[in-house]
């Protein structure tokens, strides 16, 4: 690799951190190896210089399809060959407000937004305003000329529209096709990227594009990476696609955000997938329903935010004490009470955590990208039936509405062990006492099984019983369910290790952080340290995982440093914390900087 | 299981001249009948809330679902839709269905799902000593309110027939048999089934001596109609003095839920074929 000054003077960074920034600072990466990754090259005008990765950012109106435009730009960069992560920031609202999508592009996976910018693609005015740095002078800017002055080119949306006859919104696909040309992408990948997932009016959408394409010159060549391309997929998707390799046959879910595009694509795809998706009247029906779909036999989701979450408590419970296996999504955002709808946030934890009247085992699994989403919500499924409790997937509006690249060939299923069947021998015992604590299941149909379920206190045959001796029989039964369950989490990789592996300086972190948190590790030197598990709590393997360490920093998306305070009950305690609850994610400059704080 | 007692042996604790003894015995030999007409029990559901009527499931030797307060009817539907072979019945109270979970009544009612809900209506809250319900009278002197409610009661049988209910009757624990052809007919149904039954309270609220006068049989009643069902429900609005009409009120024949709701099953080697295709279509 030519290390040019003048990229750095051209792009106003700082060597070091360009330098290591090639790792993606995913698992695997290492000081050894930061080196000698091949670069993408820019051109720009005479000089050539070589980048690694490439940032750009799409915005206009709410309202402008910037989401699907960002979604083009991101296959764009994945036909490329590059490793994507998108973030999407809209607010909420329908119509009018600033929506804008981050596209970063890397050799290397990447998980997190840096906020230097290669391109901005300016739909309206608002978005440069907000977005064009004038300190960083290699912005390269592509703007709707209608609507909007900067440096950079512009293009007439109105006059292509008009020339080609075509609606108003075909207008994302000027922009687009303007980028890449001024990205010096080939005609053919534009082609390609838009037969592929342009989803109607194809051929006028690429006339559009074509004479953007045509009008403007090239300003910041990208240069293809040698990977081949990789289906890109949101948190949610990933986790619906998990649920569906766990074997879900229903999945029941109320609108909120974030949860919801888990709602629509699952229903989209319902026919293809074999499930039913239902979508009742509230969350109280919805966690409802889904037990009834599980005592009749059918692995059920349900799927929501804090708020719906709060309505599914005594549903929770009721799944606890009847023994009732269910998977919940709960995909946080900024709160308390409505809170910031389409913000994020990592507040959720300890109520998760904590939630429902009474005691009883319960997983909580923190994926923390689309990747470990597809095999850990495949997994939790797994895990809900095998030992008949519920199960939580707690991710974030950053994973859940983040675009990341996912090698599906890379998630192996986990083996899906049937729960224990009951052997057909009347009388069926529904809470028969086991060494385990897990009883056979049957289902309602099967013959001569009268299966009865128990919100209250029962004995073995489901029935009601107050009496002190079987009450406290069921508890400890219910609870002994927890030693299997920690037992069957160790056949599991629990506990990320990333960034600097034998640092002494350890980031502690959970969920969708997990990629700005390695990446800012990597090139702070630090170790990273990701428990993916958090109930039961991997104490063993996360003690293990920070040997060595002399100072721990949780680094968390709350106010309050909930995994420090889960940490700490159990005899881990870190030194700092560094907090972030503007419902903004951490970029990775943002990170760095609060870091630098705090590293001894 | 064929020929099995249909009582189980869990010591029953209804008060004596409980209206809940008549239901149950009502259901039993409902369940008895079925059976020997070629429906294996074991294909029947049975799904309680909480309070007084629910212990109708520990009492019934049958499947059961002994859920939470007011929260039957999703977890019927959930049944349902899990497996559409078997037969759903919901046993709820009236504050059960009627208070703390009547939005899954009125959706049940409007996407006519294949269960039958048995309103166990005695008209107070019984299990928690006496506290009026929705379907209290005005000033009702329950323990919450000593110097009588400040509220009209809700009137269900109007309410379902605004909700899209497809079977609509009300029944008396004290017209056992006409209890029997208005549950039977219930479960018969194809679609939502709701039973408003005006069940005595021994103990709160021992109405048979309001009732009993006043209840009829409206004679040559077409239940197709639905004006005339609307007239009939209004007749008697669970407050003010007048004739009580019983019977089916409304039927009516319109597709389901479940049929509408219903996705083909896929094979376990289709559906990977599904998710390998998507993630195909995501390059």
């Amino acid at each position: 690799m030519k290390i040019d000054a003048g990229l750095f003077e051209y792009n106003d960074r700082k060597v070091t951190s360009e330098i290591r920034s090639c790792g993606g600072g995913y698992g695997g990466w290492h000081h050894a190896n930061v080196y000698t990754c091949t670069c993408i090259t820019v051109s720009c005008g005479a000089r050539m210089t070589e980048i690694k990765e490439v940032s750009v950012l799409i915005g206009g109106r709410a309202g402008d399809g910037i989401n699907s435009a960002g979604a083009l730009v991101a296959q764009l960069l994945n036909h490329l060959g590059y490793r994507i992560y998108l973030y999407f920031d809209y607010p909420s609202l329908i119509r009018g407000g600033h929506n804008f999508a981050i596209i970063r592009g890397s050799e290397h996976e990447v998980g997190t937004c840096r906020e230097k910018l290669d391109f901005i693609l300016a739909l309206n005015q608002e978005t440069v305003d907000r977005h064009r740095d004038p300190g960083h002078a290699g912005t390269a800017v592509i703007f709707n000329a209608d609507l909007a002055r900067s440096d950079g080119q512009g293009i007439s949306l109105q006059d292509i529209l008009t020339s080609e006859k075509a609606p108003g919104i075909m207008g994302n696909s000027a922009i687009i096709g303007g980028f890449a040309k001024a990205a010096g992408i080939e005609w053919e990948t534009v082609e390609t990227v838009f037969r592929r997932h342009v989803p109607k009016g194809i051929d006028l959408n690429l006339k559009v594009a074509r004479r953007a394409y045509d009008q403007l010159a090239v300003a910041r060549r990208i240069e293809p990476c040698s990977n081949p391309p990789l289906p890109l997929l949101n948190g949610n998707e990933a986790i619906g696609l998990g649920l569906v390799r766990g074997g879900l046959e229903a999945y029941v879910s109320y609108p909120m955000t974030p949860s919801s595009s888990l709602l629509h694509f699952l229903a989209g795809e319902k026919e293809k997938l074999g499930i039913t998706v239902v979508h009742p009247e509230n969350e109280i029906a919805v966690i409802l329903m889904a037990l009834g779909f599980a005592y009749g036999g059918k692995r059920a989701a349900v799927g929501t935010s804090g708020g719906g979450f709060c309505l599914m408590t005594e549903g929770l419970s009721l799944a606890g004490m009847a023994e009732i296996p269910l998977v919940l999504v709960v995909s946080q955002r900024t709160g308390p009470s409505t809170g910031l709808p389409t913000y994020t946030g990592q507040s959720e934890l300890q109520f998760v955590l904590h939630a429902g009247q009474g005691e009883y085992p319960r997983l909580v699994v923190a994926p923390g990208d689309a990747q470990e989403a597809l095999l850990w919500s495949a997994i939790a499924m797994d895990i809900a039936w095998k030992y008949q409790v519920p199960a939580f997937i707690l991710p974030d509006k950053t994973l859940s509405e983040g675009t990341y690249s996912v090698d599906a060939a890379g998630t192996s299923l986990p083996s899906t062990q049937a729960p224990p069947a009951w052997d057909g021998k009347p009388p069926y015992l529904r809470y028969a006492d086991s060494p385990s604590g897990v009883s056979p299941l049957a289902f309602p149909g099967a013959k001569d099984a009268v299966v009865k379920v128990n919100s209250y206190a029962h004995d073995a045959s489901g029935y009601t019983t107050e009496e002190a001796e079987m009450v406290t029989l069921m508890a400890d039964k219910r609870l002994r369910k927890q030693e299997g369950l920690i037992t069957g989490l160790n056949g599991y990789h629990q506990v990320n290790v990333l960034g600097l592996a034998e640092a002494p300086v350890a980031i502690l972190c959970w969920g969708s952080t997990k990629g700005v948190c390695s990446e800012a590790g990597t090139t702070l030197g630090l170790r990273v340290v990701q428990p993916v598990v958090l109930a039961p709590f991997p104490v063993t393997r996360l003690k293990e995982a920070l040997a060595g360490t002399t100072t721990i920093i949780c680094v968390e998306e709350n106010a309050t440093a909930q995994l420090a305070a889960l940490a700490q009950q159990h005899g881990i305690i870190p030194d700092a914390k560094v907090l972030r609850y503007d419902g903004r994610p951490f970029t990775y400059e943002s990170l760095c900087a609060r870091l630098k704080e705090v590293v001894p | 299981m064929t020929g099995r007692a249909l009582i189980t042996d869990v010591q029953n604790t209804w008060c004596p001249g409980c209206g809940n003894f008549t239901i149950q015995h009502t259901l039993k030999k409902i369940l008895a009948e079925m059976e020997t007409a070629g429906r294996s029990l074991d294909d029947v559901v049975l799904v309680s809330g909480i309070g007084c009527h629910a212990k109708i499931a520990d009492y019934l030797n049958i499947n059961t679902f002994y859920s939470l307060h007011g929260r039957t009817i999703p977890v019927a539907t959930g049944i349902k839709l899990a497996n559409p072979d078997l037969t759903v019945i919901c046993c709820c109270g009236d504050g059960d269905c009627y208070a703390e979970g009547l939005d899954h009544l009125v959706f049940a009612a409007k996407r006519n799902v294949d269960i039958t809900v048995i309103v166990h209506n005695n008209r107070v809250y019984g299990l928690t000593t006496g506290q009026y319900t929705p379907t209290s009278p005005l000033g009702f002197r329950g323990k919450s309110t000593p110097s009588g409610t400040a509220e009209f009661p809700i009137n269900p049988v109007e309410l379902m027939l605004a909700s899209g209910a497809t079977y609509i009757a009300r029944g008396y624990t004290k017209k056992m048999d006409q209890l029997k052809v208005l549950l039977q007919g219930g479960i018969a149904h194809w679609g939502f089934s709701f039973i408003d039954v005006l069940q005595i309270c021994a103990t709160f609220f021992p109405a048979a001596d309001y009732y009993t006068p006043r209840v009829y049989e409206p004679a040559d009643h077409d239940p197709a109609s639905f004006d005339r069902a609307c007239a009939l429900a209004r007749e008697w609005d669970y407050n003010s003095d007048a004739r009580i009409p019983l019977g089916v009120l409304y039927t009516a024949a319109f597709p389901g839920f479940g049929e509408r709701m219903a996705t083909k099953a896929v094979t376990a080697g289709e559906r990977e074929e599904a998710v390998r295709q998507l993630l195909a279509s995501r390059i």
